[in-house]
């Protein structure tokens, strides 16, 4: 039980991964898909910066009155993998709108098809 | 501890967005998701990353869904048979990452390796070499300022993207559109 | 939405105070959290608000699409041009202390016009990005 207690951050990250691949597999829906990939980066912040916090210290920040601090390097790494991750998402955003335009759906086995019957 | 509380809920908001049909509700629980996250950041004492990802993944993120929703419409098919090969290539994964994860170091130990290296270097002499006491934006900005500039690349290049694809001619919606 | 007169008076009594706070996020980046990111964000995210409020025609007047467009290019110049004053005052690229008689001085003014430049670029990105959506759903035939 104190396996779990004390990796429970970790467990749960799993758990978010696992379902975020999942839903980009088994999803045909291309919105849905990009919704899962959404899920999938936001569990690995939560893998690298969960090891960097420290029982009893605080941000970052240096002030008067705390000499235990939580590891910055995370922190930042994270700070541009989140931004990177909404410009992804809005480049495929804008693609799903224009195979929306160009298909008339946003199913993947529709499109496939439409593509198959034209070969 | 509050922590467990909001991870919980944060795996049972995902388990109901994978399960969900209507794209209006499935976006809305990601942006619920997206909050629960930023809370759990903040209570994992990274205030710069919760603010971020409150800022972006809650705000910017859900606008932009809805915006590409409104446009393409809102209801997805129903899978037509059970996915039981995604399912087991999901957990396969899942298995491997496990077995992977049994050599991370227990939860906030101070000997763990990251904080032994670098860190304690970053966090004595970075409000002496660059008078900011904020570690974070001294060591985003000023220790490895390559990849900022970087990263400021990339949000550019996805704005030029996105105005290069969603670009309308001088000409109504239909008139061949297939560029 | 422009008829809803909670909505009206509302937005008119918190834009301005997001967009200080926008600000206030940018400046104090150094003493607090917060940065060029998260500011550039809250800002666009004002915008956003003003235009859901008051119609996409009275945003593309405040801030037309053309500033946005050109925001979007100097905030990247901005941040490049800060790391060829470093090469011309006759350090590397993108050093910080040949920029002030003192080297923290000259670190703290490079970090300034640093995140400037971030916060010049994302604001503009994420409001052409609200624009390039919603315009594109205007031209199907709907106000």
């Amino acid at each position: 039980m104190s396996v779990i207690a004390a990796h429970y951050a970790y467990w749960i990250t799993l758990a978010l991964m696992v379902a975020g691949i999942y839903i980009v597999i088994a999803r045909g829906n291309l919105l849905k898909k990009l919704i899962g990939l959404a899920v999938l980066q936001s569990s690995v912040y939560l893998l690298y910066i969960a090891p960097g916090k420290l029982i009893g210290g605080t941000a970052p920040i240096i002030a008067q009155g705390h000499s235990v601090y939580s590891n910055p390097l995370p922190h930042v790494l994270i700070l541009t993998a989140i931004v990177v991750g909404v410009a992804t998402l809005a480049l495929g955003l804008a693609l799903v709108v224009r195979i929306r335009e160009a298909y008339g759906t946003i199913e993947e086995d529709e499109i496939l098809a439409q593509d198959r019957a034209e070969e | 501890m509050i922590i467990y509380v909001l991870l919980t809920t944060m795996a049972v908001t995902v388990v109901a967005l994978a399960r969900l049909q209507n794209l209006f509700a499935a976006v809305v629980l990601f942006s619920v998701y997206s909050f629960l996250m930023a809370t759990v950041l903040f209570a994992l004492d990274a205030v710069d990353v919760a603010m971020t990802e409150a800022a972006v993944g809650a705000g910017v993120s859900t606008v932009l869904l809805l915006g590409a929703l409104y446009l393409v419409g809102g209801m997805e098919a129903k899978p037509l048979a059970r996915p039981l090969l995604p399912l087991v290539v999901s957990v396969a994964a899942g298995g491997v990452l496990a077995y992977g994860m049994q050599g991370l170091p227990a939860f906030s130990d101070p000997q763990a390796p990251m904080h032994t290296h670098v860190a304690p270097r970053y966090l004595e002499q970075a409000p002496k070499e660059t008078g900011v006491p904020n570690v974070v934006t001294a060591v985003l900005a000023s220790y490895r300022s390559f990849d900022t500039l970087g990263e400021t690349l990339v949000v550019f290049t996805a704005g030029a993207g996105v105005i290069a694809l969603l670009r309308r001619r001088r000409k109504r919606k239909g008139a061949g559109d297939a560029r | 939405m422009r008829d809803d007169l909670v909505l009206r008076v509302v937005a008119k009594l918190l834009i301005p105070f997001m967009l200080v706070f926008a600000l206030y996020v940018q400046f104090h980046g150094d003493y607090g959290p917060g940065g060029g990111f998260q500011a550039g964000v809250i800002a666009a995210a004002a915008i956003v608000f003003y235009a859901i409020t008051f119609g996409l025609a009275a945003a593309q007047r405040l801030v037309p699409e053309r500033i946005v467009e050109r925001l979007l290019a100097a905030g990247v110049l901005l941040y490049a041009g800060v790391g060829v004053a470093g090469l011309a005052l006759g350090g590397n690229y993108l050093d910080y202390f040949v920029l002030a008689a003192d080297p923290a001085h000259g670190q703290h003014r490079g970090i300034f016009w640093v995140e400037a430049g971030v916060g010049i670029t994302v604001a503009a990105v994420m409001l052409k990005l609200f624009y390039m959506f919603v315009a594109r759903g205007r031209d199907a035939g709907d106000a």
